[in-house]
């Protein structure tokens, strides 16, 4: 029946069924045999994600206990791209559905979900690709509910309820504080958990963030968890107490900024440093202008983002207690004063105020030209006389002069007072201010010299055209610092002396100067936190400010200085700041400083400690442009005095000016730890019962 | 190629169509003697049990399969998570009746009627293409609105078969090969099907439609110069394709995306990723029925269609897989043995044209999944979910039943 050929050519059609299934068999076992253990690993990473639980972070207590920063609980909304992206329209109408819900631009939504890169501002993503982004925090239960209404239009939206700072006190010690912004830093750290970027929040983060637990989960090709394989409770952080008083915060507060906002325009910063002289801790410590830390709540906004850093309105993100530098001026001349001493000055010899001192061709002038007469060292520093110091640093220049190693006594003395160097406090971003002595001076030059040298051949021709006059100045003046710029001169010497020129401090060392010169010469590296507790009330750790140094300068030379310092605001320079204090009951010492600023007003310092025959605390003010130290600084510190001390008719704010000397009770069980996980959010699953955790399960199975 | 609904059977037309070439009256005396040839072949006879054995393993399989792929979602979402099942079974058994009603037919029954099927295949192809027609996946392939969803790409591949088998296997006596002819008018008839498939377009289905053509033209014994011509010819004109860009830009990125899916798992490569990983996941022995994270977690995109191999591949491992594999090759096997003692060049032909088709569309589906081949959207023949491709597999399988039965008959 059948013809050969046909017969012949279903042989090769079975062949090749033969062949083909052959292949498919071989390739099969290739892939689930040979491979399987591979693919299972890949579909695992595929299908099971570790969702991080969140732990609460431990609160931010003052020295008796009164929360600065603490949790609560919110709702936040975030997106998982992955599952948007696998959208037909890429997520785009689920945007804006949800932006519409939570009455925000769809844009600003959309903005967030980029990821963060080059070219690419703020806000954008900076954690993993593979993470949900938060896009709203603190979303109101209202809208919460009808998110979770809506859920089927909304696929890759979830809606959780996390922990977020709250900062109960407003905007009080912001600086100090820091915030918390998401990303990566710490390692082993969901890189999407809120973590600390500055102030005590980022300087104490492995305290205050405990450890976050995890939960394995298996999810669904939109990113739904389905099952919970494994699961580790989270540990909540340790609560921190600071030797930081919340009523004495808000009396500096309050006082730096009557003190700086009287300052016309947005020229007006300053801050202010309160320290326990005995201890080296830290009672107080702001900077002006501040900002409400709970901005970063949720994610900055860009414009928030943007005023923060805009110059226009005067930096607030900059602690300027601990970053501002500036020159100290007359507070400076504790330093030389001791240094005079210590060189064989005597402390009550006759030195002439005179109204001026000339030294080469240049004439420095005392402090409003004024010609004193004959006085001691006391009467120097009460009056703030200039020239005094003048002639001591003219003289000990001339002993160094061309001596092969010289002794820079002035420098020296600074150096012991900690300036020049960071003071090690427990706070991010310190700056180091600055002592500048020979070899700041040579390294300068040669880092400026190739500039200098060329304006001095060229001679300004841009400056020229317009202003012949000046040019010339200016060239002269290159011309000079080409040649001899990297002499350390009689003039630097002398400038050096009364805290002018080089010399740059910031408030806080300038405080802990204060503080040694009260305590007998101790120098502390100052400490605002004081012990880190655990969640039971159990302390962990104590934290001592670590002795740094002591003053090389005799008990008698001190006491002459503080006798002194002691007369200002009776007599001296601080006299009319302090006019009706009842110094008889708190007697405040300290000292003005008036910096000249090239082209802009005057800073004003008011460096002080009190009592002043058994010092206990430590006050030190700046004003940025605020004018002399009587007109703005002093005022302040005023205030900041009778505020401790409840005079001048108001509330003692540290009654007798004396910090606790024990550890406050500590809430172990914080208010937020009772809060249900998942209020109001329907159907939650795998909730942890762990107290003290926070449970972020997507949306309910 | 998913069916949302199953197919009902198209309403028998009252009288059988007359083919001219025939004699009227033997399509007439064909007719009317069914009855009485049912009976005997089915209880008296002797039915190929291996055959029917197989293609019911096979539905059944592809039943459970449906089942797992669909069920956990469906149960997720708050649905009955028998929706899928209970259609697939409803799939199958109007399949099961048009598989007897074509094993009972003669051949003379089955000339009648195949001009009409391919006309009927042809006008649905061609209707598709108008606003009758719906897109889904980037193809116009579907017909027909609400509860009855019709894909006559999946239809006209039996009755091609049977018409290239009328075309090829009537040779006047004494001849052993088709004529030139014969051969053309054979391409002719194919093109029409291949063009309207390649409009929507569906590579898939013109694979298949292709390699069906090209087959039954080697098992009807055309000379091996000429199927090299024509191989060659059909070689040039893909070429061609290629570089004219005829291709629309999401198969040229599916085949692109082939050589390396794992390259871009979460754009293009995605579909071929997630199989070759759902498959793989599977191991020896499978992760057992509906206990895989990857099916349940609706990973693998048009997972109970075209992509239902990976059901088998996670859940019941190699082994499982391995054994649809072994059925598809019975079913494969049993063809080319009805093949074989056929009775008459046109039964071997369509037998063989049945077997071609089967066995290339079972190698493009599995070897898409298991990143053999590039991703093409086709149906595993009797297993994957969908109406049409369930009744036009078992009408061949049933075709398959009536040459043999015709062969038995003889013997």
């Amino acid at each position: 029946m059948m013809r050969r050929p046909t017969r012949s050519r279903l042989l090769v059609v079975h062949l090749l069924v033969a062949v083909l299934f052959l292949v498919l068999l071989g390739r099969l076992w290739q892939v689930q045999v040979l491979d399987g253990d591979r693919y299972a690993r890949m579909a695992a990473e595929n299908h099971t994600r570790r969702v991080v639980v969140p732990a609460v972070r431990g609160e931010i207590v003052d020295d008796r206990g009164r929360p600065l920063a603490r949790d609560r609980a919110a709702v936040r909304v975030s997106v998982d791209r992955a599952a948007l992206d696998r959208l037909p329209d890429r997520g785009r109408a689920v945007l804006s559905r949800l932006a519409e819900l939570l009455g925000r631009p769809r844009e600003e939504l959309a903005a967030r979900l980029r990821p963060c890169g080059p070219g690419v501002n703020k806000p954008c993503w900076a954690g993993s690709p593979y993470e949900p982004v938060p896009v709203a925090g603190g979303v109101s239960e209202r809208v919460a509910l009808r998110l979770m209404e809506r859920e089927d239009d909304l696929p890759g939206v979830r809606v959780e309820r996390r922990p977020v700072r709250e900062y109960p006190r407003g905007t009080l010690a912001a600086h100090l504080l820091g915030y918390l912004a998401p990303g990566s830093s710490g390692a082993g750290r969901g890189g999407a958990e809120p973590t600390g970027r500055d102030g005590l929040e980022a300087q104490y983060e492995d305290d205050l963030s405990g450890r976050a637990g995890s939960r394995e989960v298996v999810v669904d090709s939109a990113g739904r968890a389905v099952r919970t394989v494994r699961e580790r409770a989270p540990v909540p952080g340790a609560t921190l107490v600071t030797s930081i008083d919340a009523r004495v915060q808000a009396v500096v507060e309050k006082a730096l900024k009557r003190a700086a906002g009287r300052v016309a325009g947005a020229a007006g910063s300053g801050a202010a440093v309160v320290m326990d002289v005995r201890t080296g801790r830290i009672v107080a410590l702001a900077g002006y202008p501040a900002y409400d830390p709970s901005v970063w709540t949720g994610g900055i906004r860009q414009a928030d983002y943007a005023r923060l850093t805009s110059e226009a309105h005067g930096l607030p993100l900059i602690s300027r207690a601990i970053q501002g530098q500036w020159p100290p001026a007359s507070t400076w001349k504790i330093v030389s004063t001791a240094a005079a001493a210590r060189a064989g000055y005597p402390l009550d010899g006759h030195y002439d105020c005179s109204g001026s001192y000339r030294i080469g061709d240049r004439s420095f002038r005392n402090f409003g030209g004024a010609n004193l007469g004959g006085m001691d060292l006391h009467r120097a520093l009460v009056v703030s006389c200039d020239t005094i110091f003048y002639r001591f640093a003219h003289r000990l220049w001339l002993k160094d002069d061309g001596a092969p190693r010289p002794a820079d006594p002035m420098q020296h003395m600074a150096r012991a007072f900690g300036f020049g160097v960071r003071t090690g406090v427990d706070l991010p971003g310190e700056a180091a201010g600055r002592v500048p002595d020979r070899t700041w001076k040579r390294e300068t030059w040669e880092r400026t010299r190739k500039q200098t040298c060329a304006d001095a051949r060229t001679g300004y021709p841009s400056v020229a055209r317009t202003d012949p006059r000046r040019a010339a100045y200016l060239t002269a003046i290159a011309k000079e610092n080409c040649d001899h710029g990297y002499l350390w001169t009689a003039g630097d010497a002398a400038n050096f002396s009364i805290g002018q020129g080089d010399v740059v401090v910031t408030p806080l060392q300038l405080a802990r100067a204060y503080a040694a010169l009260a305590n007998g010469g101790t120098l502390f590296s100052p400490r605002v936190g004081r012990a880190v507790v655990g969640r039971d009330g159990r302390v962990l750790r104590e934290i001592t400010p670590p002795v740094t140094g002591r003053l090389p300068v005799p008990d008698r030379t001190l006491a002459y200085i503080r006798h002194a310092l002691a007369e200002v605001p009776r007599s001296g320079t601080a006299a009319p700041a302090f006019a009706g204090f009842p110094l008889d009951k708190v007697p405040v010492a300290g000292k003005t400083g008036t910096a000249e600023a090239y082209g802009a007003a005057d800073t004003s310092w008011f460096a002080s400690f009190a009592p002043a025959d058994h010092p206990r605390l430590a006050v030190v003010v700046v004003v940025s442009e605020g004018g002399t130290g009587a007109e703005a600084a002093a005022p302040a510190a005023r205030e900041i005095w009778s505020g401790i001390y409840g005079l001048d008719g108001r509330r003692a704010a540290l009654p007798g000016g004396r910090p606790p000397a024990g550890l406050p009770e500590t809430t172990g069980v914080s208010e937020t730890d009772g809060l249900p996980a998942a209020i109001g959010l329907s159907g939650t699953t795998g909730l942890s019962g762990t107290r003290g955790s926070w449970d972020d399960t997507g949306r309910p199975r | 190629m998913t069916v949302p609904a199953p197919v009902r059977p198209r309403p028998t037309p009252p009288a059988p169509y007359r083919w001219p070439v025939r004699p009227a009256s033997s399509a007439v005396r064909s007719a009317s003697r069914s009855a009485a040839r049912l009976a005997r072949r089915v209880a008296g006879g002797v039915p190929d049990w291996g055959l029917a054995g197989a293609a019911g393993a096979l539905c059944l399989v592809g039943v459970v399969l449906v089942w797992a792929s669909t069920g956990p979602r469906l149960a997720a979402e708050g649905e009955d998570p028998r929706t899928y099942l209970r259609r697939q079974l409803l799939n199958v058994a109007v399949g099961a009746v048009v598989m007897v009603a074509f094993a009972l037919a003669d051949h003379g029954a089955l000339r009648a009627w195949t001009p009409p099927l391919y006309a009927l295949g042809c006008l649905g192809l061609l209707a598709v293409l108008t606003p009758l027609g719906r897109t889904v996946n980037g193809a116009q392939s579907w017909l027909g609105a609400g509860a009855l969803q019709v894909q006559p790409s999946e239809l006209v591949k039996p009755a091609l078969v049977l018409i290239l088998a009328m075309l090829l296997g009537e040779q006047p006596d004494g001849e052993h090969r088709p004529r030139g002819a014969q051969v053309l008018l054979a391409l002719a008839v194919a093109a029409v099907p291949l063009g309207l498939v390649m409009l929507q377009p569906d590579l898939g289905t013109f694979t298949i439609i292709a390699a069906i053509t090209f087959g039954m033209l080697v098992a009807a014994g055309v000379r091996w110069r000429w199927i090299g011509l024509l191989a060659s010819a059909g070689a040039a004109a893909a070429v061609l394709a290629w570089v004219l860009g005829l291709l629309r830009p999401h198969q040229v990125h599916r085949l692109l995306t082939f050589a390396d899916p794992l390259a871009d798992p979460q754009g293009a490569g995605y579909n071929a990723a997630q199989a070759l990983i759902t498959v793989g996941s599977g191991g020896l022995s499978g992760r057992g029925l509906l206990r895989g994270d990857q099916t349940g977690g609706g990973f693998v995109p048009e997972q109970h269609t075209d992509f239902v191999f990976t059901v088998a591949g996670e859940e019941l491992g190699f082994a499982g897989s391995a054994l649809v594999l072994l059925l598809l090759w019975a079913v494969l096997a049993r063809g080319l043995r009805v093949a074989a003692r056929a009775a008459s060049p046109y039964g071997t032909l369509a037998a063989a044209g049945i077997v071609c088709w089967f066995g290339v569309q079972t190698f493009v589906n599995v070897g898409m999944v298991v990143g053999l081949l590039p991703i093409v959207g086709v149906p595993l023949p009797l297993v994957s979910y969908g109406g049409s491709s369930v009744v036009a597999c078992l009408a061949a399988v049933g075709v398959l039943m009536s040459v043999r039965g015709q062969d038995v008959r003889r013997l």
